[in-house]
C-alpha cells in the first residue's frame, strides 16, 4: 500500500522541554518524522516548546511553532493550519496526552483531523490500567497482580490484596513521575497520595511487586497490513525495581534460551495486535521469574521512547522513521532497510555485537535528594557504548558516561561508591539497595571475596553478568601480574574493553605512557560496522564502533573530514542544545563539501542519527578513543566548540597529539579557561570585573574573602560531591563550605569571586570570523545575578538594562573575540550594577543559548560558525551587523524538582535544570506567559496570592502586590510581609507561618486556596519553614517564583493573559518579513570536488 | 581456520581435536544455539555463529534438535563458560567436548562472515598449530565439496518408527532425511501418529502405511544428489495423498515434479528472513537454513510446470514455498517449525492437516 494521498498537511506534537524520562529521544524521534514525512512531500506543522532542539528548526518542518505544548495551544495551532491528520506518537507521553485531550474534548473531530500512528483507542487501551489488564486477559497473557484505585482507602484495600512490597504506578505520567515501590504502610500511604496526585487523571495502580525478576522490552513495529517484526531484545543488568531508564541495559538479550525468546516474541505480537496499534511502534516490558521463567507483560508504551530511540541506534533500524511512513500507509516490505539500501525493512535486525547502555545520573547537584534506585526515573541522561562482547561494551559504556571513571573502576574512596565500609558483609548489605554506584560495589565485592552466588542473592543481578565482571577482575590481576607486557597481553585486554587509564593504573604507569607503549607495538583499534543483519548483506552506511578485532571497515576519509565531537550523554548543564549545535554545524560542514565524521556516545540525540553525518563513530568521548578515531581518519580538522565542555576539554591534550583543531585556537580557550590569563586580557581591554582571588588553603580563602567583601562566590576545584558553587555571607558560612563540600589543597585551588548582589545578569552570543564579530543577540537574564545562568529565565532583547550597557556589552564582546581571535561561536556572560558592566565568564564555544538565539533570530549561528571555521567570512556569508529580531523571546528553565523528592526548589548558583522553553510573542508580558505556560507553571488569572519574602525584597514587592492587588487578587501574607503591605493600603490578610500553629501557610496551599505563591527565603532560622512552603508548592502544582524579578514578569504575563487570548505563529511568519535579502546558507561557493550528495530514498 | 581459497583465520581452542574438513558458513541466529548445533541440516558444515556471545544460557535437554550435536564444528567470537539460566543443565563447552564437536573461538567472527558473504559458502579446516601446515592444506584441497554430495543417507535414521497414539486423529508418514525433532513435536501436539521412515524408503512401502498425508522433512547436503529421494517423490506425488515438504523436502518435491535446485552463493542461515505470501501480500519473518534453492520466479518453476510458486524471499527473490496446481502437495524452503526462531509460518502445520481433513 502506497503513501496515501488523502492527506496533505499533518500535524506533530514534541514532547516540550527536557525533564529527566523524556529527553533528547523525542528530538530525535521527532526530527526523523519530520523528515521522512516532508521526504513524501507531506505539508509539516509542528508544535514544540523547547527551542534547544533541531526538529524546530525552522529549516525542518514547514510550520514550526515555538508554542506550548498544552491542548490549549495546540488546538490553536490546529484552528490557525487546520491539518488533516495528527501524529500523536512521536512526542512522548506529552504529545500523547495532548492528543487524547484533543480527541476526548472533540477538537480533533470539530476539524476533521483524523489520529495517525495509533488511534485513540489503542493509546487509551495500552494506558488505562484496567482495559490494558483485560485486554491481556484476552489474548491469555498474565500481567502483575493489582488493580487500579483513585483513593487512599482503596488503595489500602488492594494491598492488603497484593501485599508489600508493591508497586505504586500512577496513570499517564511520564519516566513513571510519582511511582514507587513500598515496603510498608507508613511509605505506602505517602506514595499513593503523591501518585494520586501526580497523575492527571487521579488514579493510580497498586501492584505485585515482582522486585528481582528479570526484565526484558522488546520493540516492535506493525503496519497496515498487519505484519509484525521484533526491531530488538533488550535485557535489563539491574532487575525489576529499578526504571529501565535508570537501569544499565545490554543488547540483545543475554540470557534468554530461543524457547523463551521465542514465547516472549509471540506475545509481543500478540499483544500489539490486541491493543491495535495499526501503523507504527511500541515498546513492550515484560518481567521473568529467574526461578521458574514465568513471563509478566508490565506494560506496553504505543508510541516511540527512549528505549525504542536505543534500539534505533542499537541495531540501526530507524524505528521513529520507519513508524512515520507506516502511519502515513506504507507496509513494512515496501520501505527499504536504511542501512543495506538492498533488502526490505520487513526483518529483524540481528547483531553481532552487543549493545551496553549506562544511565548518568545528576545527584550531586542533589545532595539532598533520595539516591535510592526505584522505579520513577531520576537519571539525566545516558551513554550507549557497542563492543563485540559484553565486557568490551560494558567498559566502554562506563567510560562514555564521562562520570570520572575510566571503565569499570571502582571509587578513590568508599564514599565515592557510596559505602562507609568495605567489610563483606556491609557490602553485601548495600548491594541489597540499587543506587547509581551499585555497579562498583559489585566490583568491590568481588574483590572482596564474596561470591557471585552471594552478589547474586542481595542484587538480583543474573549471574551471567556477574561470571562476566568476575573474568574482568581476573584478567585485572593476570595483567597486573606480568612481568612484561607485550602486544599480544596488550591485545588481549583491550579486548575485554580496558582503556588506557586502567590499563596504566594496572601497571603503575600513565595512561600517555600506556598508550605510547601501545602505539609502539601496533596494537590500534579494529572499527566495526553497526549494519543491521550481522554481516549477511553488503553495506554502504559507515556506522561505525571500535573493536579490538582483526578487520577494519573504516575507510579513511582524509583531507575533506572534519570530526565533529559530539557532547556525550545529557546532563544538568550539557544538554541537548549543544547537540543541536554540532548537527546543526555538521549539515553546514557537509553542505560546504567536506565529509563530517561525528563521535558521540548519546543514543537519545539526532546526532547519533546515521544519517546525520558522512561517517558515525558511536564511541566514547575520551582523549583515547578520540585519537584512535582521528589517526585513522587523518581529516583536516577536529571541531571541539560545537559540542560543549566535553569536547572543550579535550582541547589540549589534543593539540599536544598533533591534531588540528578548527576554528578558535586552542591557545584563545586556553586564555579564557585560565583564570590568570584571563585577569591579564580583561585588564588590557579595560573591562571591569568583579574583584577575586584564588585560595589553596581555608584559611587563605578567608583573607581573600576579607579583602574583597562578602558576600563571595565560591568555585572549588575539587569537590566532595556537594554542590560545586556557593555563595557564602561571612566567616561562619565559608568555613562550614569547606568542611561540608570542598577539599582545598595546594593543587586543588579554590577561585572566590565578589558576589555582585542584586546584580542583572547580561548573556552575549556572537559569531566571529577573526576580523569581524557579529553579535546574535543580547539577553537579559529575569533571576538576579546568584542564579545560574542555565537556571534563569532570560529575555531577548534585554527589557530592563539601558541601552548604554547594552551598548557596552556588545562592544566588550567585540573586543574579547577580536583579542582571543576567536574563529566561530562565542558567548560573554556579564553583570550590571549600578550602571556598570562587569564580566563573568567568556566561553569561546557555542553556549547553551545558541539555538534559543537562533531561533530568535532566524539565524542559524551554529551554521555559520561551521562556515567560518573553514574558512568563510561572515562578509562572504551576507550576516550584517545587526541581526534581525521580529519579537521578544522568552527562555524559561525547566526543572526535576518532582522526580527528586527532598530537594529544595530555591534557585542558587549550581545549575540544576534539566530543559528549557521558549515563548515567542510580540510583548514581553505575552512572551514570558507563553514560556510560563510551556515550562508547565500555568499562571492564574484570577485568585488568591500568598506572599512571604524578606525584609531586603519588601520594598521590591510593593508595586508588583499592588499590581495584583489591582487585577483583583486577593493577596494573604506572612506576619511581616503582611503588616508591611497593610502599612502601605494593600489590603493583605495575614496567614500564620508553619511553626505558628494551623491553619499556616502549608495548610492553604495543599487544600487549593493558594494559586500564586512569591516567596524568598526569610533566613536561616525559618529555612525549614521555606523549604516546606516551597515544597508543598511544588507537589501542589501552585506556581512560585523565588525572585522579585520573576514575581515581576509573572504579573506581566499574568496582565498580558487577562487583556487578550495568547495567539501562536510560526518560526516561518515570524522571520519571514525580517529574512536578510542575501540567503544565509554558505551555498554557491562550496568546492564540488568531493561532494557527493546524499541519496535520499524516495 | 583455513579456507579453500587460502584465506584464514585465527583463534583458541578450548580443547584439542582432530582437524575437521567440513563447508564453512555461517548463522545469524541470536538464539538458539543449541538447536542449531543438534539440527541434522548441518551435518557435514562448520558453523560460523554470527551473535558473538555463545554458551550464555548452557544447554538444556529440551532444546535439541536431534539426539547429539551434529554440526562438524562451532566457530565462535566468545564462548560464555559459565552459563545462567534456569533450564541450564550444563555447560556448552563440555557438552560439545563431550560429543567430539571442535569449537574455535575469539575468532573475529564478522571478518570470517563477511569473507564468506563476498566470496560464497566453501570448504574449511579448523585445525590446531600456530598456522595452517602443508599437510592440512593438502588434505584441505582433497576434501569434498559440498556441490553433488548426498547427505541425507548419513542424517537419515536406520529404522522406520512410530511416534504418537495409536488413536490420533491423523497418520502422517514422515520421510526423514535428517528430520529436527521440533517438527514431530508439532505433529504430536496436532493429533498426528507419525511414523518416521528412512531417507530410503521406497514409495510402495509408504502406500502400505496407508497414511492420511506425506510429510518430506528438512535435511543436509545437496538435493540433486539424492536421487532414490526424488524417484519415490514423483511416484508418490499423484494426487492420491497430501504432501508437505519442508527445505530439503521442499528442493526434492521441485526436483521430483521436474524442476531445478541452484546452490546459492552463502546460502541463508538465521532467524530474520521475510518471505512474502504471494496469495495474501503478508511477510514472515522465518526461520532458515539451506545452501540450495529451487531455481523459479514469480512466474513458476522452469520444468516444473504442475507447480506454483507461493512464497518469495524479500532479500534475494529466491523461491520460498511452491505448490502443486491441482493435488493437495506443497511445501516451504524455510522451517515452519522453527526451534530456533519465529513462529511466524507455524500456520503451515495446521494448512497441512486441513488438507488432510479435505482429502
Amino acid at each position: 500500500m502506497p503513501r496515501r494521498t488523502d492527506l496533505k498537511r499533518i500535524l506533530l506534537i514534541g514532547s516540550g522541554p527536557i525533564v529527566i524520562g523524556q529527553a533528547a529521544e523525542f528530538d530525535y524521534s521527532g526530527t526523523q518524522a519530520v523528515k521522512a514525512l516532508k521526504e513524501e512531500g507531506y505539508t509539516v506543522v509542528l508544535v514544540n516548546s523547547t527551542p534547544a532542539t533541531i526538529m524546530t528548526d525552522p529549516e525542518l518542518a514547514d510550520r514550526t511553532y515555538i508554542e506550548p505544548v498544552t491542548p490549549d495551544w495546540v488546538r490553536r495551532v490546529i484552528e490557525r493550519e487546520r491539518p488533516d491528520a495528527l501524529l500523536p506518537t512521536m512526542g512522548g507521553q506529552t504529545a500523547l496526552n495532548v492528543a487524547m485531550a484533543l480527541a476526548r474534548d472533540g477538537t480533533l473531530e470539530q476539524f476533521g483531523v483524523e489520529l495517525i500512528g495509533a488511534n485513540a483507542r489503542a493509546i487509551q487501551m495500552a494506558e488505562d490500567r484496567a482495559e490494558f489488564a483485560a485486554a491481556m486477559r484476552r489474548i491469555g497473557l498474565a500481567i502483575p497482580a493489582g488493580r487500579t484505585v483513585a483513593s487512599l482507602a482503596a488503595a489500602l484495600e488492594a494491598v492488603a490484596e497484593v501485599g508489600y512490597p508493591a508497586v505504586i504506578r500512577p496513570s499517564f505520567t511520564l519516566g513513571g513521575t510519582g511511582g514507587g515501590v513500598a515496603f510498608n504502610r507508613a511509605e505506602f500511604e505517602e506514595a499513593v497520595e503523591r501518585a494520586l496526585d501526580l497523575s492527571p487523571v487521579h488514579t493510580t495502580l497498586i501492584e505485585r511487586s515482582v522486585l528481582g525478576w528479570k526484565e526484558f522490552e522488546l520493540e516492535v513495529m506493525r503496519d497496515r497490513r498487519d505484519n509484525v517484526v521484533i526491531v530488538c531484545s533488550i535485557e535489563n543488568l539491574d532487575p525489576m525495581g529499578v526504571h529501565t531508564g535508570d537501569s544499565i541495559t545490554v543488547a540483545p538479550a543475554m540470557t534468554l534460551t530461543d524457547r523463551d525468546y521465542q514465547r516472549m516474541r509471540d506475545a509481543a505480537i500478540a499483544i500489539i495486535r490486541e491493543i491495535g496499534v495499526e501503523a507504527g511502534g511500541c515498546n513492550i516490558q515484560f518481567a521473568v521469574n529467574p526461578a521458574d521463567g514465568l513471563m509478566l507483560v508490565i506494560e506496553m508504551n504505543p508510541r516511540v521512547s527512549r528505549s525504542s530511540a536505543l534500539a534505533s541506534k542499537a541495531t540501526g533500524f530507524p524505528i521513529a522513521r520507519i513508524g512515520t511512513k507506516l502511519a502515513v500507509g506504507y507496509t513494512l516490505d515496501e520501505l527499504p532497510n536504511d542501512i543495506t539500501k538492498t533488502t526490505p525493512a520487513s526483518f529483524e535486525p540481528v547483531l553481532d555485537y552487543v549493545v551496553v547502555k549506562a544511565p548518568r545520573f545528576a545527584f550531586e547537584k542533589f545532595p539532598t535528594a533520595d539516591f535510592r534506585l526505584t522505579t520513577q526515573m531520576k537519571s539525566v541522561g545516558e551513554a550507549m557504548a557497542i563492543g563485540r562482547t559484553f565486557k568490551e561494551a560494558f567498559q566502554k559504556g562506563l567510560r562514555a558516561l564521562e562520570a570520572g571513571r575510566a571503565g569499570w573502576v571502582v571509587g578513590a574512596t568508599l564514599a565515592d561508591d557510596r559505602l562507609t565500609s568495605d567489610a563483606p558483609e556491609d557490602l553485601r548489605v548495600a548491594l541489597r539497595t540499587p543506587t547509581p554506584e551499585r555497579i562498583f560495589q559489585i566490583k568491590r565485592a568481588l574483590e572482596a571475596g564474596l561470591s557471585v552466588d552471594a552478589i547474586a542473592q542481595a542484587s538480583a543481578i543474573d549471574p551471567w553478568f556477574l561470571y562476566q565482571m568476575e573474568d574482568l577482575i581476573a584478567a585485572e590481576r593476570w595483567f597486573a601480574g606480568l612481568d612484561a607486557v607485550g602486544a599480544p597481553e596488550l591485545r588481549r585486554m583491550k579486548r575485554l574493553g580496558f582503556s588506557d587509564e586502567q590499563l596504566g593504573s594496572l601497571r603503575g604507569i600513565t595512561e600517555e605512557e600506556l598508550r605510547a607503549l601501545r602505539w609502539r607495538l601496533d596494537v590500534h583499534p579494529a572499527y566495526k560496522t553497526v549494519d543491521t543483519c550481522a554481516g549477511e548483506f553488503p553495506s554502504s552506511t559507515p556506522y561505525l564502533y571500535s573493536s579490538y578485532d582483526e578487520e577494519n571497515e573504516s575507510e579513511p576519509v582524509g583531507e575533506r573530514g572534519v570530526v565533529i565531537l559530539g557532547s556525550g550523554p545529557n546532563r544538568i548543564g550539557q544538554g541537548v542544545e549543544f547537540d543541536y549545535c554540532c548537527v546543526r554545524g555538521g549539515l553546514a560542514f557537509r553542505d560546504l563539501g567536506y565529509k563530517t565524521i561525528m563521535i558521540n556516545s548519546n543514543p537519545e540525540t539526532v546526532s547519533t542519527d546515521f544519517d546525520i553525518s558522512d561517517k558515525l563513530y558511536f564511541e566514547p568521548l575520551t582523549l583515547e578513543d578520540v585519537l584512535e578515531i582521528v589517526r585513522l581518519e587523518r581529516p583536516r580538522g577536529v571541531v571541539v566548540q560545537l559540542g560543549g565542555q566535553t569536547p572543550l576539554r579535550l582541547t589540549k591534550p589534543l593539540e599536544a597529539a598533533g591534531v588540528p583543531i578548527l576554528g578558535t585556537s586552542p591557545d584563545a580557550i586556553d586564555i579564557a579557561e585560565d583564570r590568570g590569563r584571563f585577569e591579564v586580557l580583561v585588564r588590557r581591554l579595560g573591562v571591569n570585573q568583579p574583584a577575586n582571588g584564588t585560595a589553596r588553603s581555608v584559611d587563605e580563602a578567608v583573607k581573600v574573602a576579607e579583602r574583597i567583601g562578602y558576600p563571595v562566590l565560591i568555585r572549588p576545584s575539587y569537590v566532595l560531591g556537594g554542590r560545586a558553587m556557593e555563595i557564602v555571607y561571612d566567616h561562619g558560612s565559608l568555613r562550614d563550605f569547606f568542611q561540608r563540600a570542598a577539599r582545598v589543597a595546594p593543587e586543588h585551588p579554590v577561585l572566590i569571586d565578589s558576589f555582585l548582589e542584586d546584580a542583572f545578569e547580561g548573556d552575549v552570543d556572537a559569531i566571529s570570523d577573526g576580523r569581524r564579530c557579529v553579535v546574535g543577540g543580547v539577553m537579559q537574564h529575569i533571576e538576579n545575578a546568584g542564579v545560574h545562568s542555565g537556571d534563569s529565565a532570560c529575555v531577548l532583547p534585554p527589557y530592563l538594562i539601558g541601552d548604554r550597557q547594552v551598548e557596552e556589552m556588545r562592544r566588550y564582546t567585540k573586543a574579547f573575540a577580536e583579542a582571543l581571535g576567536v574563529v566561530g561561536l562565542l558567548n560573554v556572560q556579564y553583570a550590571i550594577k549600578g550602571g556598570v558592566v562587569y564580566v563573568l565568564e567568556v566561553n569561546p564555544r557555542a553556549s547553551r543559548t545558541v539555538p534559543f538565539v537562533s531561533k530568535a533570530t532566524g539565524v542559524p549561528l551554529a551554521k555559520l560558525a561551521a562556515a567560518v571555521m573553514v574558512g568563510r567570512t561572515l562578509d562572504e556569508l551576507g550576516l550584517p551587523d545587526e541581526l534581525p529580531l521580529p519579537g521578544v523571546a522568552v527562555k524559561e528553565a525547566v526543572f526535576p524538582f518532582t522526580k527528586l523528592p527532598g530537594v529544595d526548589t530555591l534557585l542558587g548558583p549550581e545549575m540544576r535544570s534539566t530543559g528549557e522553553v521558549m515563548g515567542f510573542a510580540d510583548s514581553f508580558g505575552m512572551a514570558f506567559a507563553k514560556a510560563q505556560i510551556a515550562a508547565e507553571g500555568e499562571l492564574p488569572l484570577a485568585g488568591t496570592i500568598f506572599v512571604t519574602v524578606n525584609d531586603s525584597d519588601k520594598p521590591t514587592v510593593l508595586p508588583i502586590v499592588r499590581r495584583f492587588h489591582e487585577m483583583g487578587f486577593r493577596i494573604l501574607a506572612t506576619e511581616g510581609t503582611q503588616k508591611y503591605l497593610r502599612a502601605r493600603g494593600i489590603p493583605a490578610e495575614r496567614v500564620a507561618k508553619v511553626h505558628e500553629g494551623r491553619p499556616n501557610a502549608i495548610d492553604l496551599i495543599v487544600s487549593g486556596e493558594v494559586h500564586l505563591l512569591i516567596n524568598t527565603p526569610l533566613g536561616k532560622f525559618t529555612q525549614a519553614d521555606d523549604y516546606a512552603i516551597r515544597r508543598t508548592a511544588l507537589v501542589h502544582r501552585v506556581p512560585y517564583t523565588t525572585t522579585m524579578s520573576a514575581a515581576s514578569a509573572a504579573s506581566d504575563a499574568i496582565i498580558a493573559l487577562r487583556s487578550r487570548t495568547g495567539s501562536v505563529r510560526s518560526l516561518q511568519e515570524w522571520h519571514e518579513s525580517t529574512a536578510p535579502e542575501k540567503p544565509l546558507p554558505p551555498g554557491g561557493k562550496a568546492p564540488t570536488a568531493s561532494r557527493e550528495p546524499r541519496a535520499v530514498q524516495a | 581456520m583455513l579456507l579453500e581459497d587460502g584465506a584464514w583465520f585465527s583463534g583458541t581452542a578450548p580443547f584439542p581435536f582432530e582437524p575437521v574438513y567440513a563447508e564453512v558458513v555461517f548463522t545469524t541466529n541470536l538464539s538458539g544455539y543449541q538447536e542449531v548445533f543438534t539440527d541434522p541440516s548441518y551435518l557435514g558444515q562448520l558453523v560460523v555463529m554470527t551473535a558473538p556471545m555463545i554458551g550464555n544460557y548452557g544447554i538444556n535437554p529440551e532444546d535439541v534438535e536431534s539426539d547429539r550435536p551434529r554440526v562438524a564444528g562451532v566457530v565462535v567470537r566468545e564462548l560464555a563458560l559459565k552459563p545462567s539460566s534456569w533450564r541450564a543443565t550444563g555447560g556448552l563447552a563440555e557438552w560439545l567436548a563431550g560429543a567430539n564437536v571442535p569449537i574455535v573461538t575469539d575468532v573475529d567472527t564478522r571478518q570470517l562472515t563477511r569473507h564468506i558473504r563476498s566470496r560464497g559458502a566453501m570448504r574449511g579446516v579448523a585445525a590446531l598449530g600456530v598456522e595452517p601446515t602443508a599437510a592440512v592444506r593438502a588434505a584441505l584441497a582433497a576434501s569434498p565439496s559440498m556441490n553433488g554430495l548426498d547427505l541425507a543417507t548419513a542424517a537419515t535414521i536406520g529404522q522406520e518408527y512410530v511416534q504418537g497414539s495409536a488413536d490420533a486423529h491423523y497418520h502422517v508418514v514422515a520421510y526423514d532425511y535428517g528430520m529436527k525433532r521440533n517438527i514431530l513435536r508439532l505433529f504430536a501436539q496436532n493429533d498426528c501418529r507419525v511414523t518416521v521412515v528412512p531417507a530410503e524408503t521406497p514409495a510402495e512401502r509408504v502406500r502400505e502405511l496407508e497414511p492420511d498425508g506425506i510429510f518430506l522433512s528438512n535435511g543436509p547436503g545437496d538435493p540433486a544428489a539424492v536421487t532414490y529421494a526424488v524417484r519415490a517423490i514423483r511416484d508418490l506425488a499423484d494426487g492420491a495423498i497430501p504432501i508437505f515438504g519442508i527445505c530439503l523436502g521442499h528442493q526434492l518435491l521441485g526436483l521430483a515434479l521436474g524442476g531445478e535446485t541452484v546452490k546459492l552463493p552463502y546460502g541463508h542461515r538465521g532467524g530474520n528472513h521475510p518471505v512474502r505470501d504471494l496469495a495474501t501480500g503478508q511477510v514472515l519473518i522465518t526461520s532458515q537454513n539451506h545452501g540450495f534453492a529451487v531455481r523459479g520466479d514469480p512466474g513458476g518453476v522452469p520444468g516444473a510446470t504442475a507447480l506454483e510458486v507461493t512464497h518469495l524471499n524479500l532479500n534475494d527473490g529466491t523461491v520460498e514455498g511452491v505448490r502443486h496446481r491441482e493435488y493437495p502437495i506443497f511445501a516451504v524452503q524455510y522451517h515452519p517449525e522453527a526451534s530456533p526462531g519465529p513462529h511466524d509460518a507455524q500456520g503451515h502445520f495446521r494448512q497441512f492437516l486441513q488438507a488432510l481433513d479435505t482429502q
